[in-house]
């Protein structure tokens, strides 16, 4: 019975340990970034001199700023993203309502065909691809960084799971109103999908916004170049850039993202966990 | 389909799959397929065109004695980066769920470092690694031991990078793990309690078993990242000192890019492929489709 209780007691009374242990590892964890912000807002004599009271600092962002085209490689960013969003909803869309809805023959092989890009991603066959978009003339433009990434297995899947789950009922109603193959899609399986569309955007923004191996093959100058090219170009060590200017220039790359992560925590998490789960 | 008749309706699904097909054709399936037989030719040269060399590429790759290291390092990488960081991803998860004070807080600390791009991460960290004037050298010297040239030192490159790599990616993870432990029956808990069993014995025995389809989903993923993730490597180390901390797709990249000899890199990407393929066959196998492709 006393050891029972002991036991019962180590479920309820180890908290405090937890707790402690729990802000250990999220101080542990956070603190790289954090450091980041310190080096950023502060001269650079401080950077490893942690005063409570050193004079605070905006000059590193300017220097940065001053150094590097960073709003141009955001816009590029911006661009890259919207463009690559906007067209893999639209693709994704056809093929998944395609795969949900139509029995076509030849549809399971085509379907393992698709899958195969959740292995096989562009970025592993970065000869060939490259050469393609050479062949096409599209070396040095945001089209060529974002064509290969168009057509999404994983957007492909996932909206498919969503249709398939949408209720036969609501298709044949909206058919006996009038609407051909794309109103029911538009008006039917779409609006149902919205959580779907959702998560798969997050997790396409986050990915594209922060990938760095293709967009750094591809673009070759400033007009092009995405953020994280940029980035990468500037905090080459050899430049011998000092670390609070390479702290201001990583701080205002990952910001926008950042902050959206910051203001919508629950979206993404959830949209993070649903992209695996479902 | 009531309105689509059986002849239509091959005619609409390949229609609406075919933005899709033509770009995965393009930029997957025929690329898969030109890698192949370009790994079958000699490099070609302004006096001498690419010709068939048969497996000429494969004999002198097998001789390679940066191929055997950077498929090697890339062996401990992945081991060194996925048990640590499922560990601490479970362990995280494990915190989370309980209704711990500033709960929001911690999630979104251990979280923040998926969101934050490789390149971005590698920045931050090549100071905690710089010899003499970096974070990690100053406070070591300010206990009284001697700074280490982290990223320098082929006995320390992998594991700097494995220690970055492992910060990046446990958030990640623990997001699987917390939904899995969200959708665990609140009843195992209470009566594991009634019986009077210990909480780490509750752990091993209900908890851990019970993940084992999220720990395989991740293993996988992790395996993938492994193998598909080289960003850090152009800001931290460049692959050295002496390829010491290389890995494949790097080196992939170095030689279509920095040697110019794409059709080495081919060969080197059939080996890619084959690893990848591997993978694709155990998860087949292994993974419980059921529980996370439903």
């Amino acid at each position: 019975m006393t050891k029972q209780l002991f036991f019962q007691r180590s479920w309820n009374y180890s908290n405090g340990l937890e707790i402690v242990g729990a802000w250990l590892l999220a101080l542990l964890w956070i603190s790289p970034l954090l450091y980041a912000f310190w080096a950023a807002f502060h001269p650079s004599e401080y950077a490893v001199n942690f005063e409570l009271f050193a004079p605070i600092t905006l000059d590193n962002f300017a220097e940065a700023l001053s150094q590097a085209p960073f709003l141009q490689y955001g816009l590029n960013t911006f661009v890259l993203v919207t463009m690559l969003l906007a067209s893999q909803m639209v693709v994704c869309t056809f093929a998944a309502y395609a795969f949900a809805r139509y029995q076509f023959a030849g549809q399971n092989i085509a379907f393992s065909l698709v899958l195969v890009q959740l292995m096989i991603t562009p970025e592993i066959l970065i000869v060939e691809n490259y050469s393609t978009l050479a062949d096409l003339s599209l070396v040095d433009t945001i089209t060529g960084i974002g064509l290969p990434y168009m057509a999404s297995a994983f957007g492909i899947f996932l909206l498919r799971q969503a249709f398939k789950s949408t209720p036969k009922e609501l298709e044949e109603a909206a058919r006996l109103e009038g609407c051909g193959m794309f109103g029911v899609l538009w008006r039917v399986y779409v609006p149902l999908a919205k959580p779907t569309y959702l998560a798969y955007g997050l997790v396409s923004i986050s990915h594209h916004w922060n990938n760095f191996l293709w967009p750094l093959i591809v673009s070759n100058s400033v007009e092009t170049r995405p953020l994280t090219v940029g980035l990468g170009v500037f905090g080459a060590p050899e430049s011998g850039v000092d670390w609070s200017i390479v702290s201001a220039a990583t701080l205002l790359s990952v910001a926008p993202l950042m902050i959206s992560f910051l203001l919508f925590q629950r979206q993404f998490i959830q949209s993070f966990m649903h992209s695996g789960i479902k | 389909m009531r309105s689509a008749s059986p002849g239509m309706r091959h005619i609409y699904g390949w229609l609406l799959l075919t933005p899709a097909a033509i770009l995965l054709i393009a930029f997957t399936h025929y690329p898969t397929i030109a890698t192949f037989i370009d790994s079958f030719f000699s490099k070609s040269s302004a006096i001498r065109p690419s010709r068939f060399i048969g497996f000429s590429n494969y004999d002198a790759m097998l001789e390679d004695p940066i191929f055997w290291k950077v498929l090697f390092n890339n062996l401990w990488f992945a081991l060194g980066t996925i048990p640590t960081s499922i560990a601490i991803a479970i362990s995280m998860a494990l915190l989370v769920n309980r209704s711990l004070p500033g709960q929001g807080f911690l999630r979104m600390a251990y979280f923040t470092p998926t969101i934050l791009p490789m390149i971005a991460v590698a920045n931050i960290w090549l100071f905690f690694y710089t010899p003499q004037i970096g974070l990690i050298d100053q406070i070591l010297q300010g206990i009284g031991f001697s700074g280490h040239n982290w990223l320098g030192d082929p006995n320390t490159v992998l594991g700097a990078v494995i220690v970055m790599t492992v910060w990046k990616e446990a958030g990640f993870f623990m997001i699987f793990y917390l939904a899995a432990l969200q959708h665990l029956p609140k009843e195992l808990e209470e009566a594991a309690k009634l019986e009077g069993s210990s909480r780490w014995y509750f752990f091993w025995r209900v908890t851990f078993p019970l993940l084992m389809p999220t720990t395989l989903f991740v293993l996988i993923n992790a395996v993938l990242n492994s193998f598909k993730l080289v960003d850090h490597l152009f800001v931290l180390t460049k692959g050295g000192p002496d390829n010491a901390s290389n890995l494949l797709l790097y080196y992939i990249y170095e030689n279509a890019f920095s040697y110019f000899d794409p059709n080495y890199a081919s060969t080197l990407t059939v080996v890619l492929l084959a690893l990848l393929a591997i993978i694709a066959l155990l998860q087949f196998f292994l993974l419980d489709r059921r529980i996370h492709y439903r």
